[in-house]
């Protein structure tokens, strides 16, 4: 699968899709390729929660491991992707669609850390994939 | 059986550690505290440690030669023969539950039946494999409401008409908990707490609600109001339960509650001097994933044969240790069989039967003590199969009488719940009959005369 141009990645794996002062967050290909099935997504935070950056946001469950997804920068909660409550699956399938969080962002220079798809490939591959 | 090590063995492992003695094994161990002399009477026989064991053993008293009236949490009821029988077969008899579906199914079978029937029982969709004992089990949905929650919301609210044991089990579980808070609120004692104290505190920061059901006085509620309050706060509500009412009484599941705990002992486990007993726990399906212990579910192989194994497991502490709701994996594998044994011997008919003979001992001896001069049956209607009574004297004068006849009396509630002067807490199962609750009352009535 190739990794989108629009994106923007964190080194614990998660990609973030900016939209002026929002964004949507989710987990990269490589990620759920690492979990294998994911059975499970538990949200740990509601609408309206404020959250910091590398906070635990939610968890993931597979069929051999669990994750946390950390917040690649600090923000608020907008909406929570409530389908993948009853379709975690929807991870495996197609990771750059299925958006965990809408959020606001608080601090847009906390992006400048992240990496550019190109990087974030590079770091992949490092890592043996 | 024992093994023990041949000098051979020792000397190999030894010459292998490259050490001469087993002494110079503890040589880290300061001289004076090594090999200290204990002073220890001679060694016995076989014989004669039989005989001096059996002598100890002659000193208890047991409920195969004594009446039984004491409750309060563990009761005297019959055990169909058949249950010992199965849970004594070489299949089962192990004190570790084993759990590799590969060489497991019979056990694994057992407990999915047992969760199957502890969620008929109380009508509601999950349940475990079970725990320790009730008041672990009530213990363990407390860390579940607080969890499903995420730790937002940090009270949890006990009722003052819960079993005071299970009360101080919670506190002492849940105090590695920095931030949570546990409240009972106790009304004034002029007559038995009022479970329904705690409804005026229920408020946006509560997680969980917690009642007795029959609470620990014997009173039968139907909490149905208390739950949709609880629910429009947005918290969960727990009910402990007697397993032996739910043959008769409206169940937790009909009520809306969210989680069922209890004791299992009254399914086919001695009283056993305290222990093992039996908990379990069950809980709506949206709460599985926060639900305690180890889960068995039934699934097919790759040749589409019926099989079980431990289900939903990324939830607890295999691969999640730090993030499980809870770590307890232990389960009464060796009870829980005997409660499913027992239940299923039973049926539903079978259980509604032993339930109906509860109810209906306990009303006959209610009516029959409130006749008596002196003693006031304090449990109003409607109630399961305890009862409080206030005696014209003290409750251990009066035990001691009855013990003399052969008789374990009830439950002294003063020293929980000191208001209560004089006031016993009495059970009945259907072992006491309509003729041993009449030597009761008889006993009753004669211990007021001197």
């Amino acid at each position: 699968m190739s990794t989108p141009k629009d994106l923007k990645f964190s080194e614990s794996d998660e990609w973030i899709k900016v939209k002026g002062s929002t964004a949507l967050i989710g987990i990269t290909d490589f990620a759920q390729n690492q979990l294998s099935d994911i059975v499970y997504v538990e949200y740990e935070l509601d609408i309206d929660d404020d959250f910091e950056k590398d906070e635990t946001v939610a968890t993931i469950e597979s069929v051999k491991a669990a994750a946390d997804i950390h917040a690649p920068v600090a923000g608020t909660v907008l909406e929570i992707n409530e389908t993948l409550i009853d379709n975690p699956e929807h991870l495996n399938d197609d990771p750059y669609g299925s958006w965990l969080f809408k959020i606001a962002i608080d601090e847009p220079s906390e992006l400048d850390a992240l990496m550019d798809a190109e990087t974030y490939d590079r770091f992949c591959e490092d890592r043996g994939e | 059986m024992f093994t023990p090590h041949t000098d051979a063995e020792r000397k190999e492992m030894l010459t292998a550690l490259g050490l001469n003695s087993i002494e110079e094994l503890f040589s880290d161990v300061p001289q004076q505290f090594r090999f200290p002399a204990l002073d220890l009477p001679k060694g016995m026989n076989e014989m004669f440690v039989r005989e001096y064991v059996e002598g100890f053993s002659q000193a208890n008293i047991s409920t195969k030669e004594f009446i039984c009236f004491l409750g309060a949490g563990a009761y005297d009821h019959y055990i169909p023969s058949a249950v010992d029988s199965i849970l004594r077969r070489g299949e089962f008899f192990t004190a570790y539950t084993p759990y590799q579906p590969e060489i497991s199914q019979g056990t694994l079978q057992t407990i999915f039946e047992f969760q199957t029937l502890i969620c008929n029982l109380t009508s509601l969709e999950a349940s475990n494999a079970s725990h320790y004992d009730g008041a672990t089990a009530a213990a363990e949905a407390c860390i579940t409401a607080y969890s499903h929650f995420h730790g937002k919301r940090k009270k949890i609210l006990l009722s003052s008409a819960i079993n005071p044991q299970y009360r101080e089990v919670v506190h002492t579980y849940l105090s590695g908990i920095q931030d949570i808070a546990i409240e009972t609120i106790l009304d004034d004692q002029n007559s038995l707490p009022d479970p329904f104290a705690i409804e005026g505190s229920i408020d946006e920061n509560t997680a969980l609600v917690m009642v007795q059901y029959p609470d620990f006085f014997g009173r039968i509620y139907d909490f149905s109001n208390l739950i949709e309050k609880s629910h429009q706060k947005g918290a969960l509500v727990c009910l402990i339960v007697n397993p032996i009412a739910l043959g008769l009484l409206k169940t937790p599941g009909e009520m809306g509650a969210d989680i069922a705990v209890g004791e299992g002992q009254p399914l086919g486990i001695p009283l056993s001097f305290g222990g093992p007993y039996l908990g379990f726990i069950a809980a709506r399906k949206e709460l599985v994933r926060k639900l305690s212990g180890r889960l068995v579910g039934e699934t097919v192989d790759k040749d589409g044969k019926r099989g079980y194994v431990l289900t939903l497991t990324a939830r607890e502490q295999h691969i999640r240790r730090e993030k499980a709701t809870s770590n307890i994996c232990s389960n009464q594998g060796l009870m829980a069989l005997a409660a499913t044994v027992y239940m299923s011997l039973l049926g539903k008919t079978g259980m509604r039967q032993v339930s109906n003979l509860c109810y209906q001992n306990a009303h006959y001896a209610a009516q029959k003590i409130a006749q008596l001069d002196g003693f006031k049956v304090l449990t109003p209607e409607p109630f399961f199969h305890e009862i409080v009574i206030q005696c014209p004297t003290s409750v251990e004068h009066i035990n001691h009488h009855l013990l003399e006849e052969g008789i374990l009396g009830g439950y002294a509630l003063e020293s929980v719940y000191p208001d209560l002067k004089n006031c016993m807490l009495l059970a009945f199962t259907e072992k006491t009959n309509k003729e041993v609750i009449d030597v009761l009352c008889d006993i009753l009535k004669e211990s007021d005369h001197d």
